[in-house]
Protein backbone atom coordinates (compact mmCIF):
# COMPACT_ATOMS: atom_id res chain seq x y z
CA UNK A 1 0.00 0.00 0.00
CA UNK A 2 3.13 2.23 0.90
CA UNK A 3 3.98 2.33 -2.68
CA UNK A 4 0.82 4.63 -3.68
CA UNK A 5 1.86 7.42 -1.46
CA UNK A 6 5.33 9.77 -2.85
CA UNK A 7 7.31 11.21 -0.03
CA UNK A 8 6.81 14.16 -2.38
CA UNK A 9 4.88 15.42 -5.13
CA UNK A 10 5.17 13.36 -7.99
CA UNK A 11 7.16 15.27 -11.17
CA UNK A 12 5.29 14.77 -14.74
CA UNK A 13 5.52 11.42 -15.82
CA UNK A 14 8.12 10.80 -17.99
CA UNK A 15 6.07 8.94 -20.74
CA UNK A 16 6.63 11.64 -23.55
CA UNK A 17 8.87 10.77 -26.36
CA UNK A 18 11.62 12.80 -26.67
CA UNK A 19 10.46 14.22 -29.96
CA UNK A 20 12.40 17.59 -31.37
CA UNK A 21 13.06 19.24 -28.30
CA UNK A 22 15.51 22.02 -27.63
CA UNK A 23 15.07 22.81 -31.25
CA UNK A 24 14.02 26.17 -30.46
CA UNK A 25 15.59 26.54 -27.45
CA UNK A 26 18.70 28.07 -29.58
CA UNK A 27 16.51 30.70 -30.43
CA UNK A 28 13.30 31.72 -28.87
CA UNK A 29 14.11 31.18 -25.40
CA UNK A 30 17.23 33.18 -25.35
CA UNK A 31 15.28 36.41 -25.74
CA UNK A 32 13.90 36.05 -22.79
CA UNK A 33 15.52 38.55 -19.78
CA UNK A 34 15.78 37.62 -16.14
CA UNK A 35 18.10 39.41 -13.77
CA UNK A 36 18.91 39.57 -10.60
CA UNK A 37 20.69 41.86 -8.76
CA UNK A 38 21.37 41.41 -4.52
CA UNK A 39 22.40 44.27 -2.45
CA UNK A 40 22.75 45.09 1.85
CA UNK A 41 19.48 44.38 2.64
CA UNK A 42 17.41 43.19 -0.33
CA UNK A 43 17.36 40.81 -3.84
CA UNK A 44 15.93 42.48 -6.61
CA UNK A 45 14.15 40.22 -9.41
CA UNK A 46 13.56 41.48 -12.82
CA UNK A 47 12.11 39.53 -15.93
CA UNK A 48 10.80 40.36 -19.35
CA UNK A 49 6.82 40.82 -19.90
CA UNK A 50 6.96 39.18 -23.73
CA UNK A 51 5.43 35.74 -24.07
CA UNK A 52 7.22 34.88 -27.12
CA UNK A 53 6.29 32.06 -29.20
CA UNK A 54 8.67 31.85 -32.70
CA UNK A 55 8.66 35.53 -33.72
CA UNK A 56 5.78 36.40 -32.44
CA UNK A 57 4.86 38.00 -28.82
CA UNK A 58 1.98 36.47 -27.56
CA UNK A 59 1.70 38.84 -24.30
CA UNK A 60 3.45 41.97 -23.01
CA UNK A 61 2.48 40.88 -19.30
CA UNK A 62 3.92 37.55 -18.35
CA UNK A 63 4.71 36.69 -15.19
CA UNK A 64 7.83 34.60 -15.45
CA UNK A 65 8.07 34.31 -11.42
CA UNK A 66 6.45 32.19 -8.80
CA UNK A 67 7.08 32.58 -5.21
CA UNK A 68 8.13 29.81 -3.40
CA UNK A 69 7.26 30.68 -0.02
CA UNK A 70 7.43 33.92 1.65
CA UNK A 71 10.92 34.89 1.02
CA UNK A 72 11.86 32.82 -1.84
CA UNK A 73 11.29 34.21 -5.37
CA UNK A 74 11.76 32.12 -8.22
CA UNK A 75 12.15 33.38 -11.69
CA UNK A 76 12.50 30.97 -15.03
CA UNK A 77 12.71 31.02 -18.50
CA UNK A 78 13.12 28.13 -21.19
CA UNK A 79 11.07 25.59 -23.20
CA UNK A 80 6.98 27.12 -22.94
CA UNK A 81 5.46 24.66 -21.23
CA UNK A 82 8.22 23.11 -19.35
CA UNK A 83 8.75 26.73 -17.48
CA UNK A 84 5.61 26.88 -15.60
CA UNK A 85 5.39 22.77 -15.16
CA UNK A 86 8.82 22.70 -13.40
CA UNK A 87 8.13 26.13 -11.57
CA UNK A 88 4.98 25.33 -9.95
CA UNK A 89 5.63 21.67 -9.08
CA UNK A 90 8.93 23.01 -7.36
CA UNK A 91 6.44 25.57 -5.91
CA UNK A 92 3.76 22.86 -4.65
CA UNK A 93 6.68 20.64 -2.69
CA UNK A 94 8.22 24.42 -1.09
CA UNK A 95 4.77 24.78 0.48
CA UNK A 96 4.22 21.13 1.00
CA UNK A 97 7.21 21.32 3.19
CA UNK A 98 6.58 24.40 4.82
CA UNK A 99 3.05 22.81 5.96
CA UNK A 100 4.78 19.36 7.20
CA UNK A 101 7.19 21.19 9.30
CA UNK A 102 5.94 24.46 10.35
CA UNK A 103 8.64 26.29 9.09
CA UNK A 104 10.02 27.51 5.86
CA UNK A 105 12.79 26.00 3.74
CA UNK A 106 16.11 28.21 3.37
CA UNK A 107 17.02 29.37 0.04
CA UNK A 108 19.75 27.71 0.08
CA UNK A 109 18.03 24.66 0.58
CA UNK A 110 15.50 25.39 -1.88
CA UNK A 111 17.97 26.30 -3.91
CA UNK A 112 20.08 22.94 -4.12
CA UNK A 113 16.60 21.06 -3.68
CA UNK A 114 15.31 22.85 -7.05
CA UNK A 115 18.77 21.45 -8.34
CA UNK A 116 18.64 18.00 -7.48
CA UNK A 117 15.06 17.96 -8.87
CA UNK A 118 16.73 19.37 -12.29
CA UNK A 119 19.30 17.43 -12.17
CA UNK A 120 17.20 14.11 -12.08
CA UNK A 121 15.24 15.13 -14.40
CA UNK A 122 18.03 16.13 -16.72
CA UNK A 123 19.00 12.65 -16.39
CA UNK A 124 15.25 11.01 -17.38
CA UNK A 125 13.84 10.49 -20.71
CA UNK A 126 12.54 13.92 -20.86
CA UNK A 127 14.16 16.61 -18.86
CA UNK A 128 13.21 20.11 -18.36
CA UNK A 129 14.62 22.79 -20.29
CA UNK A 130 14.43 25.84 -17.78
CA UNK A 131 17.10 28.14 -16.89
CA UNK A 132 16.28 29.83 -13.25
CA UNK A 133 17.03 32.53 -10.66
CA UNK A 134 16.15 32.05 -7.61
CA UNK A 135 15.93 35.26 -5.30
CA UNK A 136 15.54 35.04 -1.99
CA UNK A 137 16.12 36.37 1.93
CA UNK A 138 18.04 34.07 4.32
CA UNK A 139 15.94 34.97 7.91
CA UNK A 140 18.51 33.18 9.73
CA UNK A 141 21.17 34.82 8.09
CA UNK A 142 19.67 37.55 7.70
CA UNK A 143 21.21 37.88 4.31
CA UNK A 144 19.96 38.43 0.86
CA UNK A 145 20.61 35.58 -1.11
CA UNK A 146 20.28 34.97 -5.19
CA UNK A 147 20.88 31.25 -6.65
CA UNK A 148 21.54 31.21 -10.37
CA UNK A 149 20.43 27.40 -12.08
CA UNK A 150 20.79 27.02 -15.94
CA UNK A 151 18.99 23.52 -17.53
CA UNK A 152 21.96 21.76 -17.24
CA UNK A 153 21.30 21.67 -13.33
CA UNK A 154 24.22 23.84 -12.44
CA UNK A 155 23.84 26.24 -9.53
CA UNK A 156 25.76 28.94 -8.32
CA UNK A 157 25.36 31.46 -5.45
CA UNK A 158 25.74 34.92 -7.19
CA UNK A 159 25.36 38.72 -5.70
CA UNK A 160 23.90 39.39 -9.19
CA UNK A 161 23.04 37.00 -12.35
CA UNK A 162 21.34 37.02 -15.55
CA UNK A 163 20.21 34.32 -18.13
CA UNK A 164 19.99 34.64 -22.23
CA UNK A 165 21.12 36.65 -23.80
CA UNK A 166 20.23 39.61 -21.30
CA UNK A 167 24.05 38.17 -19.78
CA UNK A 168 25.83 39.88 -22.97
CA UNK A 169 24.46 43.25 -22.08
CA UNK A 170 24.33 43.46 -18.09
CA UNK A 171 26.88 41.71 -16.55
CA UNK A 172 29.53 44.58 -17.88
CA UNK A 173 27.48 46.54 -16.39
CA UNK A 174 27.06 45.04 -12.66
CA UNK A 175 30.77 43.80 -13.25
CA UNK A 176 31.73 48.04 -13.08
CA UNK A 177 28.95 48.92 -10.83
CA UNK A 178 27.64 46.56 -8.28
CA UNK A 179 28.43 46.21 -4.90
CA UNK A 180 27.68 44.41 -2.12
CA UNK A 181 26.63 47.12 0.22
CA UNK A 182 24.65 48.76 -2.16
CA UNK A 183 21.00 50.12 -1.00
CA UNK A 184 18.00 49.65 -2.74
CA UNK A 185 18.08 52.84 -4.52
CA UNK A 186 21.51 52.26 -5.61
CA UNK A 187 20.01 48.60 -6.49
CA UNK A 188 17.44 49.96 -8.74
CA UNK A 189 19.47 52.61 -10.61
CA UNK A 190 21.67 49.83 -11.65
CA UNK A 191 18.59 47.64 -12.70
CA UNK A 192 17.13 51.01 -14.79
CA UNK A 193 21.15 50.86 -16.50
CA UNK A 194 20.99 46.87 -17.28
CA UNK A 195 16.93 47.98 -18.50
CA UNK A 196 18.22 50.64 -20.99
CA UNK A 197 20.66 48.81 -22.05
CA UNK A 198 19.10 46.04 -23.17
CA UNK A 199 16.39 47.91 -24.79
CA UNK A 200 19.29 49.91 -26.78
CA UNK A 201 21.12 46.73 -28.02
CA UNK A 202 18.47 44.04 -27.93
CA UNK A 203 17.34 43.39 -31.38
CA UNK A 204 13.39 42.63 -30.05
CA UNK A 205 11.05 44.08 -28.17
CA UNK A 206 10.59 42.11 -24.51
CA UNK A 207 8.14 44.54 -23.43
CA UNK A 208 9.75 46.00 -20.73
CA UNK A 209 10.22 44.07 -16.97
CA UNK A 210 8.24 42.89 -14.29
CA UNK A 211 10.45 43.79 -11.26
CA UNK A 212 10.47 41.84 -7.56
CA UNK A 213 12.07 42.42 -4.99
CA UNK A 214 12.58 40.46 -1.60
CA UNK A 215 13.57 41.73 1.61
CA UNK A 216 12.91 40.55 5.35
CA UNK A 217 9.59 41.05 5.24
CA UNK A 218 8.19 39.66 2.34
CA UNK A 219 7.65 39.85 -1.48
CA UNK A 220 6.49 42.57 -2.99
CA UNK A 221 5.97 43.53 -6.65
CA UNK A 222 7.85 47.09 -7.35
CA UNK A 223 6.42 49.67 -9.98
CA UNK A 224 8.86 49.93 -12.90
CA UNK A 225 8.17 52.79 -15.80
CA UNK A 226 9.03 51.49 -19.25
CA UNK A 227 7.74 54.47 -21.35
CA UNK A 228 10.80 56.61 -21.45
CA UNK A 229 12.98 56.75 -25.31
CA UNK A 230 16.45 55.08 -24.82
CA UNK A 231 18.90 56.97 -27.26
CA UNK A 232 20.58 54.10 -29.78
CA UNK A 233 23.80 55.49 -31.35
CA UNK B 1 2.42 -19.62 7.81
CA UNK B 2 -1.46 -19.40 7.33
CA UNK B 3 -1.41 -19.09 4.02
CA UNK B 4 -2.59 -15.17 4.12
CA UNK B 5 -5.61 -15.45 6.12
CA UNK B 6 -4.18 -13.57 9.02
CA UNK B 7 -3.34 -10.94 7.03
CA UNK B 8 -7.11 -9.41 6.68
CA UNK B 9 -8.03 -8.48 10.44
CA UNK B 10 -11.17 -6.38 9.19
CA UNK B 11 -13.67 -9.08 8.07
CA UNK B 12 -17.30 -9.16 9.45
CA UNK B 13 -18.47 -11.30 12.32
CA UNK B 14 -21.47 -13.38 11.69
CA UNK B 15 -23.50 -10.50 13.32
CA UNK B 16 -22.66 -7.81 10.86
CA UNK B 17 -19.76 -5.71 12.84
CA UNK B 18 -16.20 -5.12 11.86
CA UNK B 19 -14.84 -5.66 15.00
CA UNK B 20 -11.71 -3.85 14.24
CA UNK B 21 -13.53 -0.58 13.33
CA UNK B 22 -15.42 -0.80 16.68
CA UNK B 23 -12.41 -1.11 18.41
CA UNK B 24 -10.51 2.08 16.50
CA UNK B 25 -13.63 4.03 17.86
CA UNK B 26 -12.52 2.88 21.18
CA UNK B 27 -9.30 4.23 20.94
CA UNK B 28 -10.48 7.60 19.85
CA UNK B 29 -12.84 7.14 22.90
CA UNK B 30 -10.01 6.97 24.95
CA UNK B 31 -7.76 10.01 23.26
CA UNK B 32 -7.89 13.42 24.77
CA UNK B 33 -11.07 15.51 24.16
CA UNK B 34 -10.73 17.99 20.72
CA UNK B 35 -14.00 20.62 20.29
CA UNK B 36 -14.96 22.48 17.34
CA UNK B 37 -17.25 25.61 17.32
CA UNK B 38 -18.65 27.80 14.29
CA UNK B 39 -19.15 31.42 14.72
CA UNK B 40 -21.22 34.00 12.52
CA UNK B 41 -17.59 34.70 10.77
CA UNK B 42 -14.84 32.18 12.22
CA UNK B 43 -14.95 28.60 13.73
CA UNK B 44 -12.88 27.70 16.54
CA UNK B 45 -11.19 24.62 18.05
CA UNK B 46 -10.20 23.47 21.28
CA UNK B 47 -8.12 20.33 22.34
CA UNK B 48 -7.65 19.07 25.98
CA UNK B 49 -3.62 19.29 25.81
CA UNK B 50 -2.19 16.16 28.07
CA UNK B 51 0.26 18.10 30.72
CA UNK B 52 3.95 17.66 30.21
CA UNK B 53 6.13 15.60 32.53
CA UNK B 54 8.61 17.82 34.01
CA UNK B 55 11.46 16.83 32.35
CA UNK B 56 9.58 17.24 28.59
CA UNK B 57 10.49 19.81 26.32
CA UNK B 58 7.44 21.44 25.58
CA UNK B 59 8.56 23.31 22.57
CA UNK B 60 8.73 19.93 20.47
CA UNK B 61 5.81 18.22 21.77
CA UNK B 62 3.63 18.30 18.47
CA UNK B 63 0.20 19.60 18.44
CA UNK B 64 -3.13 18.41 18.40
CA UNK B 65 -4.43 20.65 15.94
CA UNK B 66 -2.42 21.27 12.57
CA UNK B 67 -2.77 22.91 9.82
CA UNK B 68 -3.40 20.98 6.63
CA UNK B 69 -3.24 24.00 3.82
CA UNK B 70 -2.98 27.69 4.90
CA UNK B 71 -7.02 27.88 5.10
CA UNK B 72 -7.86 24.19 6.61
CA UNK B 73 -7.05 23.35 10.42
CA UNK B 74 -7.24 19.78 11.67
CA UNK B 75 -7.55 18.60 15.43
CA UNK B 76 -8.06 14.87 16.15
CA UNK B 77 -8.85 12.53 19.02
CA UNK B 78 -6.72 9.15 19.33
CA UNK B 79 -3.49 7.49 18.29
CA UNK B 80 -1.45 10.78 17.70
CA UNK B 81 0.83 8.98 15.63
CA UNK B 82 -1.55 7.27 13.66
CA UNK B 83 -2.58 10.78 12.99
CA UNK B 84 0.75 11.67 11.80
CA UNK B 85 0.23 9.59 8.78
CA UNK B 86 -3.31 10.68 8.23
CA UNK B 87 -2.73 14.78 8.44
CA UNK B 88 0.78 13.72 6.25
CA UNK B 89 -1.63 12.19 3.50
CA UNK B 90 -4.36 15.10 3.84
CA UNK B 91 -1.50 17.98 3.36
CA UNK B 92 0.28 16.04 -0.03
CA UNK B 93 -3.12 16.00 -0.96
CA UNK B 94 -4.06 19.47 -0.29
CA UNK B 95 -1.15 20.76 -2.38
CA UNK B 96 -2.04 18.15 -5.45
CA UNK B 97 -4.80 19.64 -5.92
CA UNK B 98 -3.23 22.67 -6.01
CA UNK B 99 -0.88 22.14 -8.32
CA UNK B 100 -3.36 20.01 -10.51
CA UNK B 101 -6.45 22.38 -10.50
CA UNK B 102 -4.94 25.74 -9.34
CA UNK B 103 -7.35 26.09 -6.69
CA UNK B 104 -6.75 25.58 -2.84
CA UNK B 105 -8.99 22.95 -1.63
CA UNK B 106 -12.19 23.32 -0.54
CA UNK B 107 -13.20 22.04 3.04
CA UNK B 108 -15.67 19.55 2.45
CA UNK B 109 -13.01 17.88 -0.64
CA UNK B 110 -10.53 17.21 1.90
CA UNK B 111 -12.98 15.92 4.38
CA UNK B 112 -14.00 13.80 2.10
CA UNK B 113 -10.09 12.90 0.90
CA UNK B 114 -9.40 12.05 4.54
CA UNK B 115 -12.64 10.18 5.09
CA UNK B 116 -11.44 7.76 1.90
CA UNK B 117 -8.76 7.08 3.34
CA UNK B 118 -9.68 6.03 6.68
CA UNK B 119 -12.31 4.20 5.20
CA UNK B 120 -9.67 2.30 2.23
CA UNK B 121 -7.63 1.56 5.68
CA UNK B 122 -11.03 -0.96 6.78
CA UNK B 123 -11.13 -3.04 3.74
CA UNK B 124 -7.52 -3.58 2.90
CA UNK B 125 -5.42 -6.71 3.43
CA UNK B 126 -2.58 -5.96 5.86
CA UNK B 127 -3.68 -2.51 7.40
CA UNK B 128 -5.45 -1.67 10.61
CA UNK B 129 -7.81 0.76 10.77
CA UNK B 130 -6.80 4.56 11.67
CA UNK B 131 -7.50 5.14 15.46
CA UNK B 132 -8.49 8.63 15.47
CA UNK B 133 -11.62 11.24 14.52
CA UNK B 134 -11.09 14.33 13.37
CA UNK B 135 -12.48 17.59 13.15
CA UNK B 136 -11.65 19.84 10.09
CA UNK B 137 -12.89 23.13 9.98
CA UNK B 138 -11.84 26.34 7.74
CA UNK B 139 -13.00 28.44 4.99
CA UNK B 140 -13.53 27.83 1.38
CA UNK B 141 -11.69 29.55 -0.86
CA UNK B 142 -13.32 33.20 -1.51
CA UNK B 143 -16.03 32.53 0.85
CA UNK B 144 -16.82 33.68 4.66
CA UNK B 145 -18.53 30.72 5.51
CA UNK B 146 -16.97 28.68 8.32
CA UNK B 147 -17.12 24.95 7.79
CA UNK B 148 -17.01 22.00 10.15
CA UNK B 149 -16.74 18.84 9.24
CA UNK B 150 -16.09 15.38 11.69
CA UNK B 151 -14.51 12.42 10.28
CA UNK B 152 -14.74 8.85 12.09
CA UNK B 153 -12.78 5.69 11.66
CA UNK B 154 -14.89 3.99 9.58
CA UNK B 155 -14.91 7.11 6.58
CA UNK B 156 -18.09 8.33 7.62
CA UNK B 157 -18.28 11.91 7.59
CA UNK B 158 -20.61 14.89 8.62
CA UNK B 159 -21.08 18.48 8.82
CA UNK B 160 -21.61 19.84 12.30
CA UNK B 161 -22.54 23.69 13.60
CA UNK B 162 -20.55 22.33 16.89
CA UNK B 163 -19.29 18.98 17.84
CA UNK B 164 -16.71 17.46 20.24
CA UNK B 165 -14.86 13.95 19.57
CA UNK B 166 -12.61 11.78 21.69
CA UNK B 167 -12.59 11.54 25.84
CA UNK B 168 -15.86 12.42 27.48
CA UNK B 169 -17.10 13.89 24.16
CA UNK B 170 -20.25 12.63 24.67
CA UNK B 171 -20.46 15.38 27.77
CA UNK B 172 -19.24 18.06 25.86
CA UNK B 173 -21.57 17.23 23.32
CA UNK B 174 -24.17 17.59 25.12
CA UNK B 175 -23.72 21.09 26.75
CA UNK B 176 -22.72 22.57 23.07
CA UNK B 177 -26.13 20.83 22.21
CA UNK B 178 -27.84 23.08 25.40
CA UNK B 179 -25.56 26.04 25.19
CA UNK B 180 -25.06 26.82 21.23
CA UNK B 181 -26.66 29.27 19.64
CA UNK B 182 -26.69 30.73 15.55
CA UNK B 183 -24.13 33.36 14.56
CA UNK B 184 -22.31 33.93 17.67
CA UNK B 185 -19.57 36.57 17.41
CA UNK B 186 -16.01 36.36 18.16
CA UNK B 187 -15.93 36.20 21.69
CA UNK B 188 -18.76 34.27 22.58
CA UNK B 189 -17.75 31.47 20.30
CA UNK B 190 -14.53 30.96 21.73
CA UNK B 191 -15.74 31.26 25.11
CA UNK B 192 -18.31 28.59 24.49
CA UNK B 193 -15.50 26.44 22.92
CA UNK B 194 -13.39 26.97 26.49
CA UNK B 195 -16.49 26.54 28.65
CA UNK B 196 -17.39 22.98 26.87
CA UNK B 197 -14.25 22.21 27.19
CA UNK B 198 -13.96 22.77 30.97
CA UNK B 199 -16.80 20.37 31.61
CA UNK B 200 -14.14 17.33 31.04
CA UNK B 201 -10.66 19.54 31.96
CA UNK B 202 -10.30 20.10 35.56
CA UNK B 203 -6.81 21.76 35.32
CA UNK B 204 -8.12 24.84 33.72
CA UNK B 205 -5.99 27.35 31.10
CA UNK B 206 -2.68 25.48 30.73
CA UNK B 207 -4.27 21.96 29.34
CA UNK B 208 -6.13 23.74 26.75
CA UNK B 209 -5.64 24.59 23.27
CA UNK B 210 -7.61 26.80 21.23
CA UNK B 211 -7.30 28.03 17.64
CA UNK B 212 -9.38 30.28 15.53
CA UNK B 213 -9.74 30.37 12.24
CA UNK B 214 -10.90 33.31 10.23
CA UNK B 215 -11.95 33.82 6.20
CA UNK B 216 -8.70 34.74 4.43
CA UNK B 217 -6.17 34.29 7.34
CA UNK B 218 -4.06 31.36 8.52
CA UNK B 219 -4.68 29.81 11.92
CA UNK B 220 -4.00 31.73 15.39
CA UNK B 221 -3.52 29.81 17.72
CA UNK B 222 -4.40 31.90 21.77
CA UNK B 223 -1.79 32.60 23.50
CA UNK B 224 -1.97 31.43 26.85
CA UNK B 225 -2.70 34.67 28.72
CA UNK B 226 -5.79 34.88 26.67
CA UNK B 227 -7.07 31.36 27.60
CA UNK B 228 -6.49 32.07 31.06
CA UNK B 229 -8.68 35.52 31.18
CA UNK B 230 -11.47 33.25 29.63
CA UNK B 231 -11.52 30.90 32.11
CA UNK B 232 -10.96 33.02 34.49
CA UNK B 233 -14.54 35.01 33.58
CA UNK B 234 -15.95 31.65 33.25
CA UNK B 235 -14.90 31.00 36.82
CA UNK B 236 -16.38 34.41 38.38
CA UNK B 237 -19.56 33.58 36.30
CA UNK B 238 -19.94 30.46 37.28
CA UNK B 239 -19.36 31.75 41.08
CA UNK B 240 -21.75 34.51 40.82
CA UNK B 241 -24.33 32.17 39.17
CA UNK B 242 -23.97 29.88 42.15
CA UNK B 243 -23.94 32.83 44.74
CA UNK B 244 -27.04 34.25 43.46
CA UNK B 245 -29.00 31.17 43.33
CA UNK B 246 -29.06 31.15 46.75
CA UNK B 247 -30.05 33.98 47.98
CA UNK B 248 -32.36 33.93 44.28
CA UNK B 249 -33.95 31.39 46.24
CA UNK B 250 -34.32 32.54 49.95
CA UNK B 251 -36.09 35.62 48.69
CA UNK B 252 -38.10 34.16 45.63
CA UNK B 253 -39.91 31.10 47.00
CA UNK B 254 -41.82 33.63 49.51
CA UNK B 255 -40.78 34.02 53.23
CA UNK B 256 -42.31 31.39 54.80
CA UNK B 257 -39.64 28.92 53.05
CA UNK B 258 -36.76 31.09 54.70
CA UNK B 259 -39.09 31.07 57.68
CA UNK B 260 -39.32 27.21 57.58
CA UNK B 261 -36.05 26.63 56.78
CA UNK B 262 -34.55 28.15 59.79
CA UNK B 263 -36.66 26.04 62.69
CA UNK B 264 -34.83 23.39 60.54
CA UNK B 265 -31.32 24.47 61.07
CA UNK B 266 -31.94 24.96 64.93
CA UNK B 267 -33.14 21.98 65.22
CA UNK B 268 -30.30 20.11 64.16
CA UNK B 269 -28.24 21.93 66.56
Amino acid sequence: MSSEWPDTLAAAPGQYAACGRGEEHGLGVHWEVLLGITGKDFTIIAASKAAMRGATVLKASDDKTRALNSHSLMAFSGEAGDTVQFAEFIQANIQLYSMRNSMELSPSATANFVRGELASALRSRRPYTVNLLLGGYDEIADKPTLYWIDYLASLAPVPYAAHGYAQYYCLSLLDKHHHPDIDFAQGMKILRMCSEELKRRLPIDFKGLMVKIITKDGIREEEYADDQNVAVP
Amino acid sequence: MASGYDRALSVFSPDGHVFQVEYALEAVKRGTCAVAVKGADIVVLGCEKRSAMKLQDTRITPSKICLVDTHVALAFAGLNADARILVDKARLEAQSHRLTVEDPVSIEYITKYVAGVQQRYTQSGGVRPFGISTLIVGFDPNDKTPRLYQTEPSGIYSAWKANAIGRSSKTVREFLERNHKNDLDREETIKLTVKSLLEVVQTGAKNIEIAIMAPGKGIEMLPLEDIEKYVESINTEKQEEAASRRPGRATGSGGTATLAARPGGERSE
